[in-house]
């Protein structure tokens, strides 16, 4: 009896979840299944024989081809070059590698549109795949970055000691040690890099790639919310459920959070010795193509335009209105990740994968699909919530829950469980345990997942356009009108505030992923 | 603990700022006056908004959107849209709503401001502007004599590679929807085909112009003001471009009529045709003629911008803007594989 009671070695039992956690989860989940229902409520409408018709033409196929190769490609290079930097800045003695470290998460306070309105400004005959991959790399890899960086930080370097002490050289402690300790920040990251790779429209209209998202955004422009979007829209939840699975194996059921004696030592740096003008110039060339072409640009732009550019009676509206959105979206968006995140770490299931997935898939899909559904929506069954300022949180929710999922869940699984246990045994309901030791600790968590989710929403187009109550301007809806009539002068202060209003958040990030190593 | 404090306190700062923004967003909402759901350049309606709110008084809020997208959500929204006035850049999307019988009919004297050409039979909208389709080209890469003599030229296998433009675009379908027109529907359909293999696709009309500037194609099929508003600004994204205008009454002579219409669902209808009327007459026309839009001015007896090719010279063909089929336009480019 007792054996059954305690848990195996490296697994955990899957804890009863609280109603008080549970009913939140299931309510956000439920919420989530809007677009899809949507979605398929079209397909339905415009009969089987129609959406096949509509799904197996050449055309589909280019669109499919092109989406797979660049996922094929973005997301190992972004993995790739992300856990290189990673080690680079945290576990070596790369000169400067604090400011590194900064520059390696600076990327993200500029919107993927921007990075890609850059790079053709300074390369104009740039486009087509190669390009789509360089720049969604360019804007993407942070995602990944910022957990392996935290993880790396936290690592205990015992097992490292003791690997080499088994006479494993460095290269191999490395690939066998380290490595798979990094597979869950990995494979979020990851992840999160591929939803964003399907839903993203603005880059890849400059750099002139077609997606799936894309060719939803033309269908959109032509015919609204008609059969053909709908139908491509199918395909999109089809192809990010691999990536969800795939994340959610990857993940395993290892415990991620230390207790024990004492603190884990710092690790040292890896002395680079020769190879370390190798490694600045790597870094050096990471930075310069995530955060340098994109300043280079705007600054170009802001030096054309000059003072007559900074209309302020335009541009207040649009810096309050978008800084207000953020916020709301960034705080609606993080309190209804907390459930969800709470039970992946401590109840993991089948009941635990389908919650979940319905969280994620949403992160996949442009803008405009999750906005059209809730216009429907809100048209047809609650007229007075169109065009408020809660629909659109709620649209926002939709598209960013992601983001805030994956940051809250890294920081809660690093609260030992045996914390929540010790506050049970002392008096405090679950609810109670939870709120007052597990957020407590996992708090940069929240400010991380608060700060990423605003960064989306302040950067967001589509959904705002189609939601935002009348009258409402934002940076980047203001950035999308002057680009359209290729006013690039005039559209930079907006670019320049984007990223201005960015910077705070991105360094919440930066500096709550180092707080979450403790350090 | 402190953590979770200094977070809080971070946070709680932010929202305290914050608020004091909120009243600010929440104003330009609450306020009386007309809703405009606009298509056009947001430059050249707020120009017309800031204008008539001058001379009247009444409010102009505006909502930003594309022309069939807007179209379309209007009649999602059907009575009870909460806009007051729609305005387009081309006439595809108007003829969407008043299909939907969304329009109220526009009043005589408002009608009267511009010649019968440029509005429906039925007067349930009127043209307030207008575009004119042009072959921009690089003028190191093509002399004058090399450039297409028609819209049908470039569907031939001498054009593949070298034109580009944006299919996915309102401006691009509206040029389609003339050569259906025109030409008629298997005409059309080839055409369409040969352009999926011979032109570069772009998103967006500027960018089809840049693609030519830059010398990666020869010319693009886009309108006329993409020309004259970079000329105007920078220059730089047009530093190697002419205009090329097909004139003959050729498909590829187009000019496209923007339109403007008052909601029949509108609680505000009078001061709406208000707005409408100042468009159309003298304050309206005289804000495309002076101003940085570069889009032809319609109203009987006003003069367009004078860097711009009269409108008379262009040798436009006659289509009427209610004729324009954009769903059968769509369908067919669906089934070119251009959407």
């Amino acid at each position: 009896m007792l054996s059954n009671a305690l848990p195996r070695p490296g697994r955990l039992p899957a804890l009863r979840v609280p109603a008080a956690i549970l009913v939140p989860a299931l309510a956000v989940s439920a919420f989530s299944l809007v677009p899809l229902a949507f979605v398929a409520w079209v397909g339905v409408e415009t009969g089987a024989g129609e959406v096949a018709r509509l799904l197996l033409r050449p055309r589909i196929f280019e669109l499919l081809a092109n989406t797979l190769l660049l996922l094929a490609l973005t997301i190992p290079l972004a993995a790739a070059i992300a856990v290189a930097l990673a080690w680079l800045t945290e576990r070596s003695d790369l000169p400067g590698a604090r400011l590194w470290a900064a520059l390696g998460a600076a990327p993200l306070a500029v919107p993927a549109f921007v990075h890609s309105y850059a790079w053709v400004s300074l390369l104009p005959a740039m486009h087509g795949f190669w390009a789509a991959v360089l720049v969604s790399t360019a804007a993407y890899f942070p995602f990944v970055y910022l957990p392996v960086a935290a993880a790396l930080r936290r690592l205990d370097p015992a097992m490292e000691d003791a690997a080499a002490s088994l006479g494993l050289a460095p290269g191999e402690r490395f690939l066998r040690v380290v490595l798979p300790q990094l597979r869950l920040p990995i494979a979020a990251g990851s992840l999160l890099v591929g939803l964003h790779l399907l839903a993203e429209y603005g880059l890849y209209v400059l750099v002139r790639f077609d997606t799936f998202t894309t060719a939803i955004f033309d269908q959109f422009q032509s015919a609204y919310s008609g059969p053909a979007a709908n139908a491509m829209a199918i395909v999109l939840v089809v192809l990010c459920l691999p990536l969800i699975a795939g994340e959610s194996v990857a993940r395993g059921h290892e415990r991620y959070a230390r207790v024990g004696s004492g603190a884990a030592r710092m690790a040292s740096g890896a002395r680079l010795g020769r190879a370390a003008p190798a490694a600045l110039a790597f870094a050096g060339l990471v930075a310069l193509v995530g955060v340098g072409v994109p300043l280079a640009t705007l600054l170009r732009w802001l030096a054309i335009g000059g003072t007559k550019v900074w209309q302020l009676a335009d541009i207040g509206p649009a810096v309050a209105g978008t800084a207000w959105l953020a916020f709301l979206g960034g705080a609606a968006t993080t309190l209804a990740a907390v459930p969800m995140a709470w039970i992946s770490v401590r109840s993991p299931g089948r009941l635990q994968r389908f919650l979940e997935g319905c969280q994620y898939y949403t992160g996949s899909l442009p803008g405009v699909v999750v906005a059209l559904a809730l216009v429907a929506a809100t048209v047809r069954v609650a007229m007075p919530l169109y065009q408020t300022e809660a629909t659109l949180v709620a649209a926002y929710l939709l598209l960013f829950l992601s983001r805030a999922l994956a940051s809250l869940r890294a920081s809660v699984a690093q609260v030992p469980v045996d914390l929540e246990w010790t506050a049970a045994s002392l008096g405090r309901t679950p609810v109670q345990s939870i709120a007052q030791v597990t957020l407590r600790i996992a708090a940069p968590g929240a400010a991380a997942a608060f700060a990423l989710s605003a960064l989306g929403v302040a950067n967001e187009l589509t959904a705002t356009l189609l939601l935002a109550p009348n009258g409402t301007v934002t940076l980047a809806t203001e950035f999308w009108a002057l680009t359209g009539e290729i006013d690039y002068a005039a559209a930079a202060p907006y670019a320049f505030l984007m990223v201005a209003l960015s910077v705070p958040m991105t360094a919440i990030i930066h500096f709550q992923s180092r707080r979450i190593a403790g350090r | 603990m402190k953590l979770l404090n200094k977070t809080l306190r971070t946070i709680a700062a932010g929202a305290i700022a914050l608020a004091a923004f909120a009243p600010q967003v929440k104003a330009q909402t609450a306020g009386e006056g007309i809703l405009v759901y606009n298509a056009q350049h947001d430059n050249l309606t707020r120009d017309w908004a800031a204008g008539f709110t001058k001379e009247t008084g009444i409010k102009v809020t505006i909502r930003k959107g594309s022309d069939m997208d807007m179209a379309n959500q209007l009649v999602l929204e059907g009575n009870r849209t909460p806009a007051d006035v729609f305005l387009t850049e081309n006439s595809p999307a108007m003829v969407l709503v008043a299909k939907a019988g969304l329009f109220e009919p526009v009043a005589k004297d408002v009608l009267a401001l511009v010649p019968n050409q440029y509005s429906p039979a039925d007067g349930s909208w009127v043209g307030i502007a207008a575009r004119s389709t042009v072959f921009v080209y690089n003028k190191n890469k093509l002399k004058p004599d090399q450039l297409p003599k028609s819209m049908a030229e470039l569907a031939s296998p001498a054009w593949k590679g070298r034109w580009a433009a944006s299919p996915s675009g309102a401006d691009f379908q509206a040029i389609a929807g003339a050569y259906l027109t025109l030409k008629g529907e298997a005409a059309t359909a080839d055409w369409l085909k040969a352009m999926k293999t011979n032109a570069v696709i772009v998103r967006g009309n500027g960018n089809a112009m840049k693609a030519a500037n830059v010398g990666e194609v020869d010319g693009a099929l886009i309108y006329h003001y993409y020309y004259f508003n970079d000329q105007a600004k920078t220059g730089e994204n047009s530093r190697n471009i002419a205009s090329h205008y097909f004139r003959n009454r050729d498909p590829g002579a187009f000019v496209s009529v923007s339109g403007g219409g008052v909601l029949a669902s509108s609680k505000r209808k009078t001061e709406a045709m208000a707005f409408l009327r100042w468009i159309a007459g003298k304050g309206g026309q005289k804000v495309l003629r002076d101003g940085d839009s570069f889009e032809y001015a319609v109203g009987t007896g006003e003069a367009s911008h004078p860097k711009l090719e009269p409108l008379a010279r262009l040798e436009a063909p006659a289509v009427a803007p209610s004729q324009l089929d954009n769903k059968k336009v769509t369908d067919l480019m669906t089934a070119a594989g251009l959407l």
